[in-house]
């Protein structure tokens, strides 16, 4: 038996889309194949490792586990549409560059994503608070380290707007 | 040396295409025409199988289909023994061991289909553990289940018993340890219709895979081509499964006609890829009664799986690191891999050393406190000088400065003060505190005469653009392979960083600089591009466009003119020994690496008594490694490896059911999280090598070594009970708190032996 | 990615009233679904026996928090990262905020819903134990209409609840009795971010004259089901301090769970540590009625 297929019309970083898709696909790989971005990656399918992280709508949430029918309408922002474009970093990419937050690079999209998040709400966290904001992210590479010092970096230069 | 690139944090050759979500990994990748593959596997340990039949409700007609009779060559992963086959054939010895492929223009096809197809077996017993295996009431590999041996042996360990004024037992194991790189295991593999062959992947290795897929195939050499992709972590679990991987996509390729990715979901590569070989070390030591160690019997095992792969060389480094970084005047180690119906264990990290040193380390603070002596105290009349022969017989010619990272590391960690202030404390607090530490060495590049054997090769060419390239083997997978390489080349020709930039790797066109293991990039392939690097320039000397004294303007300009004369330049340099680097195979004797990095790592941590979980509230890693060529990313090596030593000691366990991993997801699996990793306080001191690139030695493994023993140390200082067994979760302290208590230190052997395997 | 997304429909009404007239057509066919956070994974993992799904996420009805002098309404479709958000929420019921800090990440905080840990009906899911010392209501509705029940009555057994095939979970009332308790709640995991419980203790108390005037305790993954310890309560209530109270907690706690050994702990553990918090919690309370607590 097949189910059919349905239009889903949404936003995925400020340029409108519709696709035609199952609404039980997954977000993460309408977002990878059909539109060809491929920075949210998977890295365990199950929403545990948080390196499928995109902002739906404004808040962080494991694109692996979204059917897309729940992206209907909605407003997605991807590692993609970070950067302000010509080249230039954003400025949460800019600490992460400058501290050594990023190694093999996996877990990297999802977590600026986590940390743009993050700062939007709260623009001066405590470590603690870091930690928090990052915990759904796993990071295999860097024993997270420099990554907190990127985030307080990015903090430090005011790198989001809340 | 004053150097201007070298020992500077420059950006990350390739971290803006990482942070902005460029950066292409296998599974980004596609081709026209491409289908997807997927792997049938065994569900039994060991056995005969009888039938394979394709079960109903697919259309097995849309679908390309590979066994082990498709397979044109030999049906080997070509590696070192060749025992271990591409596709089971009538047998399997491992549960996860692939039997069929399947390829399908739908990738949600492939589960269905997977589940349709019925294999009958025939079960036969199998071997699931080291002191099964080596009881040999069965055997399964072999004529004795040992894939290699080893007997190193050094002065004369028989007489040395009766001169001890104490002789101190015991035994300490270790899990296996899933390597957990974040992205998965993956390839592309096309096959054109003359013959030639092309797999892109996530890898280490690219000519290991062309090796495996040369003998896979039949295909001559040149027909063969591999390309390393954007590779997402490793830490030795991508050095040699992807030659199985890339077999199967080939296969199907081959078969099919069509491109043919494989990627494995991470249930399906945790259960069945490579992990750290699981381990027990027995120690017997005799010790005089001014606290110096006089002799070691030493008894190594791990377990290697199904077969042999890499098992023969993470045995060695385990056995060459068992004596660690003191010096012994008599030690005897019997290291032996064992087999067993397991997914086949492989590199990770460490390769052996995480194990062997893990061990000597605990047994080191059970020592010190038969024998009264204070940890530090007992460690620092061993450590080994320069001038003094490890436990190969190998001189160490270069300073050791052992002595002073120990004063270093006590002062850093506070070490003294807290030990006092923990005494005190803990008699009211329930939440115990401790304070242990590790002294270790990592021995860089390849064992003995391995480097000569792999013959590295590297390039250096000029670009039409105008810059370099480095050419070689070498694989980045978030270490910083393409950082320090740009940056050596740089400094050693006056340019600048952003003149120099990485070829692609491609066997097609890159020189064989070896795998990317042993934590031989920096300090071997470094060299030689040095060496490639000189070269470049005396060519455009002897050429008559350069100047001895010439700087960069004048070298690029040289480059440019020479290029337009002769139409590309290219410069390759070869591996050198070191002098006097002699290493007997046979004994097990000289020179086993050409130099070591040194290191003392401490651990604080509180045991909370109600829950019985650890806290690690201060971690101090000093290291002495040569030069640290880029301060950012030398600190990130060694914050990565101990968040893995974390892992290692106290969260990492594998749950076993019959050989097959059944904790095989990323929610019970556990590794640490943001919320988990302490501090972690990175301090280095350098003593060049003189044959390292601005003296610099390897250090990607080292930091794997140090953290397991520290912490362990730590909650046996903090409970008073012997814990000698990793992982360490707070199900095994809390039996270890409430079980019967009057365990004395001295019968572990027997205490141990009474509670079972972990 | 083991499912095949051709295989499954997935239909999003956007009205509560079009979800539930859909339910009763077809009762038992159509799976609810919210934020997908247990589902989603079920399905990626291919073991989603379900096959037609009706949406929940984002429907007005099932998304909002109404606070009355009687009660506070918690529709059954707010994330965990609403609860968290609720100021009156954390202030009245702290243990439910707490709860919501520590189920997942973020990320799932962002998309996972009280109704869903609650269908789901996990035994080591982290809000149910604070909804049952604070005694909660759920309030369920079908086509047929709506029913209230204490939420101690909706689970019957492992991953069993009362719930009719034609019915959601509307919303989880709770009362605002507990002012001046004293509230204790602490998660055991296998780390500190991201892990599911090992087990997980939830109380509220009350001292007054150096006697327990009222108590509550709830646990999780200690049974089939969230359970209230009922006989542990029994033997607290108008005890005064002695340092024999917590063993004789200890002791009757043990004769009312039923902790088992899986893939991430062992029974003997679990009993013990519950113990050792109940002990915690015990001293606890009676070192709280020294504290000045605001009214």
């Amino acid at each position: 038996m097949s189910a059919k297929r349905c239009e889903i019309a949404f936003t995925v970083n400020g340029t409108a889309h519709s696709v035609s898709v199952y609404p039980m696909e997954r977000l993460l790989d309408v977002l990878r194949i059909e539109l060809g971005l491929t920075g949210a990656k998977e890295g365990c399918g199950e929403g545990e490792c948080g390196s499928c992280s995109v902002l739906l709508n404004g808040e962080l949430v494991n694109s692996c586990l979204v059917p897309v029918l729940h992206a209907q309408g909605a407003s997605v922002c991807t590692i993609e549409g970070l950067a302000p474009g010509n080249g230039a970093l954003h400025p949460v990419q800019q600490a992460f560059l400058k501290c050594g937050g990023a190694q093999c690079g996996i877990c990297t999209p999802g977590m600026v994503l986590a940390t743009v998040h993050l700062l939007r709400s709260n623009p001066s966290p405590t470590l603690e608070q870091v930690r928090e904001g990052l915990g759904g992210n796993l990071c295999r590479c860097t024993g997270y380290t420099r990554i907190f010092e990127s985030v307080l970096e990015a903090a430090e230069a005011k790198a989001v707007k809340v | 040396m004053q150097t201007r690139i070298v020992g500077v944090s420059v950006p990350r050759k390739e971290g803006a295409s990482k942070l902005t979500g460029r950066a292409r990994y296998i599974d980004d990748l596609s081709l026209p025409g491409m289908i997807f593959g997927a792997t049938v596997r065994s569900t039994i340990a060991r056995g005969a199988i009888e039938k394979i039949q394709l079960g109903e409700g697919v259309a097995w007609h849309e679908f390309t289909i590979v066994t082990a009779k498709d397979i044109p060559g030999r049906n080997v992963v070509s590696l070192i023994m060749e025992d271990q086959p591409c596709l089971a054939d009538g047998v399997v010895n491992h549960p996860e061991e692939p039997i069929l492929l399947l390829a399908h223009p739908d990738r949600h096809a492939l589960a269905a289909a997977i589940a349709a197809v019925k294999i009958l077996y025939k079960p036969a017993p199998s071997l699931h553990t080291i002191e099964e295996s080596e009881r040999r009431d069965l055997i399964i590999w072999g004529k004795d289940n040992i894939f290699k041996s080893y007997l190193m042996e050094k002065g004369d360990v028989d007489n040395a018993w009766e001169s001890a004024a104490w002789i101190v037992e015991g035994e300490y194991t270790t899990g296996a340890q899933e390597q957990l790189y974040i992205e998965p295991n993956g390839v592309i593999a096309q096959a054109s219709d003359t013959g030639a062959l092309t797999v892109w992947g996530s890898m280490q290795c690219p000519f290991y895979v062309h090796k495996a897929l040369v003998a896979l195939t039949g295909l001559p050499a040149e027909s063969v081509r591999v390309i390393q992709a954007e590779t997402g972590g490793a830490f030795g679990g991508k050095e040699e499964y992807p030659s199985m991987l890339a077999g199967h996509a080939s296969l199907l390729a081959m078969k099919s006609g069509r491109p043919v990715k494989i990627i494995y979901d991470r249930m399906e590569d945790m259960a069945a890829t490579t992990k750290r070989h699981p381990s027990r070390t027995r120690h017997r030591t005799a010790i005089a009664a001014d606290g110096k160690l006089l002799a070691a019997e030493i008894e190594f095992a791990i377990d290697g799986g199904a077969y042999a792969t890499l098992s023969s060389t993470v045995l060695s480094r385990g056995t060459i690191h068992a004596g660690g970084p003191y010096f012994w005047p008599n030690i005897r180690v019997h290291a032996k891999a064992y087999a067993t119906n397991t997914p086949p264990h492989g590199a990770f990290r460490g390769f052996g050393a995480p194990q062997s040193l893990f061990a000597l380390e605990r047994h080191m603070d059970h020592i010190a406190h038969t024998i009264g002596m204070a940890p530090d105290e007992f460690r620092r009349r061993n450590l080994l000088h320069q001038g003094m022969t490890t436990s190969t017989d190998q001189m160490i010619h270069e300073p050791i400065v052992m002595d002073h990272l120990l004063d270093r590391a006590l002062d850093l960690s506070a070490y003294h003060a807290k030990v006092e202030q923990f005494k005190t404390h803990n008699l009211t607090s329930p939440q115990k505190k401790g304070i242990g530490m590790a002294a270790f060495l990592h021995g860089a590049g390849f064992t003995g005469s391995g480097e000569r054997y792999l013959n590295a090769v590297v390039g250096l060419e000029a670009t039409a653009a105008g810059g370099l390239r480095v050419m070689v083997s070498s694989t980045e997978f978030g270490q910083g392979t393409n950082t320090i390489l740009c940056q050596i080349a740089a400094e050693t020709l006056g340019l600048e960083y952003d003149d120099v930039s990485m070829a692609p790797i491609d066997t097609s066109t890159s020189p064989n600089s070896g795998p990317t293991v042993a934590s031989r990039t920096a300090m071997i392939i470094g060299r030689i591009l040095q060496t490639a690097a000189l070269k470049m320039r005396q060519t455009l000397i002897d050429a008559g466009l350069l100047e001895t004294s010439s700087g960069r303007e004048q070298f690029l300009a040289a480059c440019r003119t020479y290029r337009e004369r002769f139409g590309e330049l290219q410069s390759f340099g070869r591996y050198e020994a070191a002098p006097n680097i002699f290493w007997n195979d046979e004994l097990y004797r000289g020179e086993a690496y050409p130099a070591y990095a040194w290191a003392v790592y401490v651990a604080t941590v509180t045991v909370d008594t109600s829950t019985y979980s650890v806290t690690i509230d201060d971690f101090v890693a000093l290291q002495e490694i040569g030069k640290v060529l880029h301060p950012v990313l030398a600190a990130g090596q060694i914050e990565g490896g101990v968040a893995q030593g974390i892992g290692y000691a106290l969260y990492e366990k594998v749950v076993w059911n019959d050989g097959r991993m059944i904790n095989n997801q990323m929610t019970n699996y556990i590794m640490p999280t943001a919320e988990d990793i302490p501090p972690i306080r990175v301090f280095f001191e350098e003593v060049p090598y003189q044959y390292g690139p601005y003296g610099a030695k390897g250090i990607g493994e080292l930091p794997m070594d140090g953290p397991a023993p520290a912490i362990v140390n730590a909650v046996v200082q903090a409970t008073g009970i012997s814990f000698n067994a990793i992982p360490l979760l707070p199900e095994d302290i809390f039996r270890g708190l409430t079980a019967e208590p009057e365990r004395p230190e001295e019968s572990l052997a027997t205490a141990l032996a009474a509670e079972g395997s972990q | 990615m083991r499912a095949q997304p051709s295989q499954y429909e997935l239909v999003a009404p956007g009205k509560l009233a079009g979800v539930l007239d859909l339910m009763a057509r077809e009762p038992g066919v159509w799976l609810p679904i919210a934020g997908g956070t247990e589902v989603m994974v079920q399905y990626g993992a291919g073991r989603l026996g379900a096959r037609k799904l009706v949406s929940l996420w984002g429907l007005p009805e099932l998304r909002r928090i109404e606070r009355t002098s009687q009660e506070t309404i918690i529709g059954a479709g707010c994330t965990y990262s609403d609860l968290r958000k609720h100021l009156h929420l954390a202030q009245e019921f702290p243990l439910l905020g707490r709860a919501a800090s520590w189920t997942g990440s973020i990320a799932n905080q962002n998309r996972g819903t009280l109704g869903g840990n609650i269908v789901n009906a996990s035994p080591a899911a982290d809000s149910l134990p604070a909804l049952l010392v604070y005694e909660a209501e759920l309030l369920l509705v079908s086509a047929r209409g709506e029913r209230r029940i204490p939420y101690a009555e909706f689970h019957t057994g492992y991953k069993q609840t009362v719930l009719a095939a034609d019915e959601i979970i509307a919303a989880i009332a709770l009362q605002p009795r507990f002012n001046g308790y004293y509230s204790y709640s602490r998660k055991v995991g296998t780390r500190n971010a991201q892990a599911i419980a090992k087990l997980c203790l939830a109380g509220l108390g009350k001292v007054s004259g150096n006697k327990i005037e009222d108590v509550r305790l709830a646990i999780g993954s200690m049974a089939v089901t969230p359970l209230r310890l009922k006989r542990t309560e029994t033997v607290l209530l108008g005890q005064a301090w002695s340092p024999t109270i917590p063993r004789e907690a200890r002791k009757a706690m043990e004769t009312e769970v039923a902790p088992i050994d899986d893939i991430r702990s062992t029974a003997a553990y679990r009993l013990h540590v519950a113990g050792n918090l109940l002990q915690e919690f015990v001293e606890a309370l009676f070192a709280s009625e020294s504290v000045e607590i605001e009214p």
